[in-house]
């Protein structure tokens, strides 16, 4: 059991299908994700990049399992801030489940750390990047607020 | 016109409604992931009550449960709160209320903020 954890729940009207592709593919999560994208061949064991706009490597890891539409296990690791990257891997879990015209979405972020930077950090990003996806499914826009990458950053 | 989106932000609004589950949510996020065990040794609250509260507060997703083998951990949903604040609060008034808050905090004293 991880000792910093974050649980992020969410009921998007959309199909698993769509949410599956939003969370992965560039042309949604540059939406709703502040223009980042991400890289990988989306196979068990297989590398795993989030990119800032610039095409730099912002976060790194690993697919740990997948099962399309259902489930995604990211190993993360930030490269952004040295005391976060020093905390070495945090466990990142995807779950959806249909629930009539609905989708649930569950968002696990964890670490085997007491007080983790990484956990922390992610905990208030999460909530915004989150209503904005929902905002891109269910009305075709994401909220301005996630639009872009931060300045500075 | 009731939006398909009204019954959940009534559940939200309910749940928050009661001071006892504002209480729990204070728990939840001083110490995410307690057990219903955990979250009653330091509470007034019987047991039943708290069983009572966290169905309300799970209802409205502003608690998740996460099964750790046959443990139940509660965890802190934030969405729905950030939800309701993308709905009300534009973005242009989100600096001044921060400003505000914060100006309220030091003339208060950080226990009150």
């Amino acid at each position: 059991m991880a000792d910093s954890q974050f649980v992020y729940v969410t009921f998007i009207r959309t199909t698993p299908e769509k949410l599956w592709n939003a969370l992965r593919e560039p042309e949604f999560t540059r939406q709703y994700w502040v223009e980042t994208t991400q890289e990988s061949t989306w196979e068990a064991g297989a590398t795993w990049l989030l990119l800032k706009p610039d095409g730099s490597v912002a976060d790194s890891g690993e697919v740990v399992e997948i099962e399309p539409y259902k489930r995604l296990v990211l190993k993360w690791q930030n490269h952004m801030f040295p005391e976060m990257t020093a905390e070495g891997h945090s466990l990142l879990t995807y779950e959806l489940e249909e629930k009539d015209d609905t989708v649930k979405l569950t968002v696990m972020h964890s670490m085997d750390k007491k007080e983790s930077k990484l956990i922390n950090a992610v905990s208030n990003g999460w909530p915004h990047i989150l209503s904005s996806l929902k905002s891109l499914l269910e009305t075709g826009e994401s909220l301005e607020e996630s639009r872009h990458w931060p300045k500075g950053l | 016109m009731i939006s398909p989106m009204s019954a959940d932000v009534d559940k939200v609004f309910k749940a928050l409604a009661a001071p006892e589950r504002r209480l729990l949510l204070d728990r939840l996020r001083a110490q995410n992931g307690q057990s219903l065990g955990e979250l009653c040794a330091h509470l007034d609250m019987s047991r039943q009550a708290v069983t009572k509260h966290l169905a309300v507060l799970e209802q409205a997703t502003l608690v998740v449960p996460i099964w750790r083998g046959r443990e139940k951990l509660h965890y802190l949903n934030p969405v729905p709160i950030h939800e309701i604040g993308e709905r009300w609060i534009a973005k242009y008034e989100r600096g001044r209320l921060r400003v505000l808050s914060e100006l309220k905090k030091k003339l208060e004293g950080e226990e009150n903020g």
